[in-house]
């Protein structure tokens, strides 16, 4: 007789799940978990091949947490596959070097790049793809959920509730994937209070809870010392501004990280005001707390910023501009990663950002060849989303100006802001991005563009603006983008006839075009010149960190 | 150390001033100095840069802002330490301004 097959069972997870937490009880390990057995911790919770997600990002980093896991047994745990944000630290690579952890799903390595490119090379790590942040998050909910993820927190109450401060960044959202398909959420905390000022995760979220010897490490990324903007930047800001930003009314956007957007920020106290632009540009901001914004809050000309994360020495400015920024009820700020690439995404009408290279269809990358970095945010922000179905004036002219007038959808404006040439005289133009050579030596499915060409509707260089939306064939394209290489070998190639009749065409703009006076081009006309006159258009309640004061 | 000259033909000019400076000698950077030259359809550049190699370059800013604007009659002399093309091209815009008058 035929024995019929067992019963299927539906919860294998949970079964899993409650398997280690008992493991972690056997091994005399509660909820608050003391930092000296934090390994201890790791390798009875943690098994080969789970899906590990160590959070991080380029702001605040569960360093605590990820150190340990860099000096657990590799005989215990190995076979790891890494799903977070970004690969920063270096105890992230030194997994990799130990044999803990042998695949990676990612955003972003910005300072390991070189190191994570030999490991690639060296066939010790296996990249799964190189994703923009929501890809990344989205696939947490479909295809690599984690089994564990390790995270941070500013402080945990007796019930392993988490306050994460203003910098809550990817957590939630990271918890969430983890706790509701019966992952482990261990997290580390900066201290254990009584009482926390809010909520930010629920402790029935939270398994395990950490206090950390030391606070978790934040990074100043989005601090830009006004000192170091250059003239060139200040022109292409004023280029921005008179022939972008004011010509199609932005009023809802997001900036890049580099100076050449610090000195846009800088200037809307002064020359957008001068061109009687305050109130009908840049009102509404997906942007983190740069410091460099400071001057045009002050001056009333924006209404709303929400942000990824906070940034390091703007808490208290922050906290008594709450009209502007988003806050809690005790005060301080919550950011949030997702929603604000979201807002990022479909709700701004312009992103402008910078980059290493440009090629004669308007791509443009960060990887140069044996560094993989990755790219964060950017490709997200500078993609002009197909699901999109609202109108604003700025995103219906510029349809309109790609596809004519009875288009039936607008386009996002993705604006690249690059000098021609970089450091030791580096064109930013080139006939081919090293990215494909990248994809070559790396054995990877795509080439690590940043941001597509079909995405990007102009280009700014100290030449001018070449405005990509009214090209109507890709040699059209092409002339334009040499036409405002400069004389990098990109820009000298170009057809000088063509290049002259797409500036009659509006195609082109120079600086004498858009009514520019080149003399205005000085660092007169930042609105702050130092991080000292950041801190006093602040009223003080700036704090910029130590390496950022010279007084 | 590098030492170049160049001459370009271009449309007279009528300055408003004896000479015209601008910018800095310091990394990155470059001085300009504009003054009358000897001849009025053509202008006569000299160059001191800190960066060898990079004649071909020059020869193009330079004829390529010759084109563009009406320097004959002009002497330029500049004091290059290593300034990318975008800067040689925004200090000559602005001397030149400046040599010929026009409110800012």
């Amino acid at each position: 007789m035929p024995t019929s097959p067992p019963p299927p069972t539906w919860d294998t997870r949970r079964q899993r799940r409650q398997a280690r937490l008992q493991r972690a009880t056997q091994a005399g390990i509660g909820r608050h978990v003391e930092a000296a057995r934090i390994k201890t911790l790791l390798e009875t919770v943690i098994a080969p091949g789970d899906r590990v997600c160590m959070e991080g990002n380029n702001q605040k980093q569960a360093d605590f947490l990820a150190q340990a896991l860099s000096e657990c047994d590799p005989q215990q745990l190995h076979h790891l596959h890494l799903v977070q944000s970004v690969l920063a630290l270096p105890s992230h690579v030194d997994l990799f070097e130990r044999g803990i952890a042998s695949r990676l799903d990612f955003s972003f390595s910005g300072p390991q790049g070189g190191r994570l490119a030999r490991l690639v090379q060296d066939r010790r790590i296996e990249i799964g793809a190189i994703h923009t942040y929501l890809e990344l998050f989205g696939r947490y909910f479909v295809d690599l959920t984690p089994d564990v993820c390790l995270i941070t927190a500013q402080s945990a109450d007796a019930a392993g509730n988490l306050y994460t401060g203003p910098n809550t960044e990817d957590t939630p959202l990271i918890v969430e994937a983890t706790a509701f398909k019966s992952g482990i959420v261990i997290a580390q905390v900066n201290e254990r209070v009584e009482h926390l000022p809010r909520v930010d995760v629920p402790g029935d979220w939270v398994d395990y809870v950490v206090v950390a010897p030391r606070p978790n490490h934040i990074e100043p990324l989005f601090t830009r010392d006004p000192a170091q903007i250059t003239e060139i930047q200040i022109l292409m800001a004023m280029m921005a501004i008179k022939g972008i930003y004011a010509e199609y009314g932005i009023t809802r956007l997001n900036h890049g990280i580099g100076f050449d957007t610090a000195a846009i920020e800088l200037l809307l106290p002064t020359y957008a005001t001068a061109l009687g632009l305050k109130g009908k540009i840049c009102t509404h901001w997906a942007l983190n707390p740069h410091p460099t914004l400071i001057p045009a809050i002050e001056s009333g000309f924006v209404q709303s910023v929400h942000s990824f994360g906070s940034e390091v020495g703007m808490d208290a400015y922050i906290a008594a501009r709450s009209d502007v920024f988003f806050t809690g009820a005790d005060g301080s700020m919550r950011s949030n990663r997702a929603f604000s690439q979201t807002a990022g995404l479909y709700a701004c009408d312009l992103f402008i950002g910078s980059t290493l290279q440009i090629d004669l269809a308007g791509n443009s990358s960060t990887a140069t060849l044996g560094r993989i970095t990755g790219f964060g945010g950017a490709p997200n922000m500078g993609s002009d989303p197909h699901g999109r179905r609202h109108a604003s004036p700025a995103w219906l002219k510029a349809g309109r100006e790609a596809a004519g007038p009875q288009t039936i959808r607008g386009r996002k404006l993705v604006v690249q802001c690059v000098e021609t040439f970089r450091e030791h005289m580096t064109p930013v133009f080139v006939e081919q991005l090293d990215a494909w050579k990248l994809q070559e030596s790396l054995g990877m499915a795509l080439p690590p563009i940043m941001i597509y060409g079909d995405d990007v509707t102009h280009l700014v260089t100290e030449e001018g603006i070449a405005n990509l939306l009214l090209c109507r064939t890709p040699e059209e394209r092409e002339q334009a983008i040499r036409g405002v290489a400069g004389f990098t070998p990109v820009g000298l190639a170009r057809d000088q006839a063509q290049v002259d009749q797409l500036r009659a065409r509006g195609v082109i703009r120079r600086v004498e075009d858009l009514g520019i006076d080149p003399r205005l081009a000085t660092r007169d006309l930042l609105a702050a010149r130092s991080v000292k006159d950041l801190v006093r258009w602040s009223g003080g309640l700036y704090t910029p960190p130590s390496r950022f004061r010279n007084w | 150390m590098d030492q170049l000259t160049f001459q370009f033909p271009a449309q007279p000019c009528k300055p408003s001033a004896k000479a015209s400076l601008c910018g800095v000698v310091s990394s990155g950077n470059l001085e300009v100095l504009i003054t009358q030259g000897a001849q009025p359809n053509g202008c006569e550049v000299s160059i001191h840069t800190s960066a060898q190699g990079f004649a071909p370059i020059w020869q193009a800013v330079l004829a390529d802002f010759a084109a563009h604007h009406a320097l004959g009659g002009t002497a330029i002399t500049i004091n290059d330490m290593g300034a990318t093309p975008a800067v040689v091209t925004l200090r000559l815009g602005q001397a030149f301004r400046d040599y010929c008058g026009g409110a800012q």
